[in-house]
């Protein structure tokens, strides 16, 4: 049964001959970065064993328990994020297979998630994965040099991990952190305002083993600022935040009972 | 017609008081910079008595800048939480009402009023829940103010998600947040427990006797999901690719369900515009351009910030207030994306005209899409720029659609050759060509959001490819390599010593 089982998969999946074969017959395009089939390599394999661990087993049911019983789907994403973590930062195709028995759909339905979304990685990564942000507003605010610096610093170009497995490089598109450009995702963690200077000094702190620990608010400027206040500090709000004033008159009127419209809505 | 003219003539008149005070401010600043009192400068980078602007005392955002804490205790110290059992007894008509009346409109781009989409929720129930659906994807290139309210005053956001969710009668409040976006997801996600835990959402949410639950859900990294029918897909569990329009989301949306996808900062700011009355936020901004806004500014200037200001504030005004100028000074400046890469860019000319308003900048051909502010000097190649946006927008096409999927890639197959001058002048027209076939010609809106900024080029610096063309080798990558800038060197150590918690980067010179 279990063989049949495993059988049916490898059929779905291309084998590493074809998929080598597709590569040199044309380039792919692919929506991300990342190629949209997968190539069996010795670790990763659908016969590879993956099982979620016990105390991730409680996130599991967490996770799925925020969404109504027949779309237990939706819980597609949150897991295979959780596979990733417990996999050392990559997600092998068993880890999908094991996601798609969990939420009860078919395989294809987890491999066609795993491969559109970007921050699934379906390679392995370095220790420190680091995605440059490399859009326009970064861009403009030195992106490439922090690129340059990196990939000297380095000796990797995007998309390349070193030798020893440490760093893994990608320039990646908008992260959301525009006002604090140049910056850099090193795994979860972002680090902002960049020169090549502090560059290095963060990659140097990799390579002893200890990044530099997050500001107050989850984020660490490395020129010294707090958070989006910039470099020359805050512009407004000087006084010690007030509560506005609330004139209560205007609510003495209220007669719709929330009650009622959980009722009438059948809550 | 008559309201344009309005518009117009308000327009004027705040240009005509932003530039004089900014000259005065200017010429006062740099006399403060050779001084050596910081504090001094400080309260004129302030803009204290120089300009009219936003006063403390009317900001939503009181914590933007992070000197309290996010737990639910300093929030409500700052007000949330505050009476939100008697605006929900008002009723959810009054809640929708309200909000017309305040004029606000959708802080995620597209600018629909508010108030409006709120009311196209089922008042009666079919047997099947609504639910509100928060987009906290955000992903817009420009665009990181979202994010300063999730890990700065998540609370107001889950207060927001109560209000607005029963306003719409909903069951639920499912918030998109994207991936990336771990450390702010984490304080979210400790934010919704404090809050169930307090009883402000949950089982008889706010003593209010209405049930109320609210889930917090990471993307997984993509663009499209900012889009209202892709993020649904994303929230069940599939490619985000966008769905075709009828049915609405408030008909079939989220789990077959009727749902409502709105921007973080249009929920968020809706308890304070309850709590302080429609009129309160109804008078900052022109007519049809109504209250206050969260801007975020990066590019070439002093100071990059995220910054809540009046809304319709003259662009220059916001830029020497709260930015310290830009680097070199203004006329330096070669263009602006006021709004987010999707919107076109605006010249130096109309740069210094420009209002930040939904209607000014329409007429100027472009928009406030979500007020990300970027600002380009004359250091720039603004082909390469834009080039660059198009390898975004081929990198986050879904791939769904044909005018999308191929067109962004010859956008920017184009656009690298052009960077280059290794293009014929014919290719102009066809650029224009092609991101007038991709425009409107797809499901989504990311279609036209490529082909604006490509159009906005040809547009406005049509010339700089022409001589390009002509004369290839006139072109010298290494002159418009941009060096790192993240604003001025750091000066602002007394407060961030006060404020930083001592976790600052101290390596830092």
């Amino acid at each position: 049964m279990m063989l049949s089982a495993a059988k049916l998969l490898t059929r779905r999946l291309p084998s590493q001959a074809s998929a080598t074969a597709v590569t040199m017959r044309t380039t792919t395009r692919s929506m991300g970065h990342a190629q949209s089939f997968h190539i069996n390599t010795p670790d990763n394999t659908p016969e590879t064993y993956f099982d979620f661990t016990e105390e991730n087993y409680k996130l599991v049911n967490k996770i799925l328990s925020k969404y109504p019983a027949n779309y237990k789907q939706s819980g597609i994403i949150p897991l295979l994020d959780l596979a990733q973590r417990q996999h050392g930062g990559w997600l092998p195709v068993a880890a999908m297979d094991k996601v798609a028995s969990i939420v009860e759909a078919a395989p294809s339905r987890v491999y066609e998630v795993a491969s559109f979304y970007t921050m699934f990685n379906r390679t392995k990564v370095g220790k420190y994965f680091i995605q440059l942000c490399g859009t326009t507003p970064c861009m403009i605010c030195g992106s490439e040099d922090i690129k340059k610096t990196i990939e000297k610093h380095l000796g990797i170009k995007s998309g390349e991990t070193t030798k020893d497995g440490l760093f893994t490089l990608l320039e990646v598109e908008c992260l959301g952190a525009c006002a604090n450009a140049p910056m850099v995702q090193l795994n979860d963690d972002y680090y902002e305002c960049l020169t090549p200077k502090t560059t290095i000094e963060l990659l140097e702190a990799c390579k002893a083993g200890k990044p530099p620990a997050m500001g107050k608010w989850g984020s660490l400027p490395m020129n010294g600022q707090v958070s989006c206040e910039g470099p020359l500090g805050k512009t407004s709000l000087w006084e010690a935040p007030q509560p506005p004033k609330v004139d209560v008159e205007r609510f003495k009127a209220g007669n719709v009972d929330p009650a009622s419209v959980k009722a009438h809505m059948s809550y | 017609m008559f309201a344009s003219a309005a518009v117009r003539r308000v327009a004027t008149a705040g240009r005509a008081a932003g530039s004089s005070s900014s000259a005065a401010v200017s010429s006062s600043r740099s006399a403060m910079m050779s001084s050596a009192a910081v504090k001094g400068r400080a309260d004129l980078l302030a803009g204290v008595g120089a300009y009219g602007g936003l006063t403390d005392q009317d900001r939503i955002f009181t914590n933007l800048y992070g000197e309290q804490d996010w737990r639910l205790s300093d929030a409500q110290k700052r007000g949330d939480y505050h009476m939100t059992k008697d605006i929900m007894w008002m009723g959810p008509d009054w809640i929708v009402q309200e909000i017309k009346d305040s004029g606000l409109r959708g802080r995620g781009g597209a600018g629909f009023p508010s108030g409006l989409k709120w009311s196209f929720m089922p008042k009666e129930s079919d047997g099947r829940p609504s639910f509100l659906v928060v987009n906290a994807d955000e992903s817009e290139p420009g665009t990181c103010k979202d994010r300063e309210i999730m890990r700065k005053d998540p609370h107001k956001l889950i207060e927001g998600c109560l209000i607005a969710g029963y306003a719409m009668r909903a069951r639920a409040a499912y918030i998109y947040i994207r991936g990336e976006y771990f450390n702010e997801a984490v304080v979210l996600d400790e934010a919704i427990h404090e809050a169930y835990a307090a009883g402000l959402i949950g089982r008889n949410a706010c003593g209010s006797g209405y049930d109320f639950d609210v889930y917090l859900h990471r993307g997984a990294g993509a663009y499209i999901c900012g889009e209202e029918t892709a993020l649904i897909e994303s929230l069940e569990g599939r490619q985000g690719k966008p769905r075709l329009k009828p049915p609405f989301p408030a008909g079939v949306g989220l789990f077959g369900c009727p749902s409502t996808v709105t921007n973080v900062e249009t929920v968020a700011v809706a308890p304070t515009i309850l709590r302080r009355g429609a009129s309160w936020f109804a008078g900052f901004g022109n007519p049809n351009n109504r209250g206050t806004k969260l801007f975020a500014i990066s590019g070439h200037v002093k100071n990059p910030i995220v910054v809540e200001e009046s809304m319709s504030i003259p662009l220059r005004e916001l830029i020497e207030k709260h930015c310290g100028g830009m680097r070199n000074g203004w006329d330096t400046l070669r263009a602006c994306i006021p709004g987010g890469s999707s919107v076109p860019v605006l010249n130096k000319t109309q740069c210094d005209e420009a209002l930040m308003e939904f209607d000014d900048l329409r007429s100027k051909g472009s928009g406030l899409g979500t007020a990300a502010v970027t600002m380009f000097d004359n250091s720039v190649d603004m082909i390469g720029a834009i080039r660059r946006l198009s390898h975004f927008y081929k990198h986050e096409s879904c791939g769904q659609c044909t005018p999308c999927r191929e067109g962004t890639s010859w956008l920017e197959d184009i656009l690298i050759r052009m960077e280059k001058g290794d293009a014929d002048k014919r290719e102009i027209p066809m650029l224009e060509e092609i991101s007038r076939q991709i425009e409107g010609h797809t499901i989504c809106a990311l279609g036209d959001a490529a082909a604006w900024p490509v159009q906005g080029l040809l547009r406005h610096f049509r010339k700089d490819i022409e001589d390009r063309i002509d004369d290839p080798k006139s072109f010298d990558p290494e002159k418009v390599f941009q060096y790192a800038w993240s604003g001025d060197p750091f000066d602002n150590k007394e407060w961030v010593e006060k404020n930083g918690d001592d976790l600052t980067y101290k390596a830092a010179a």
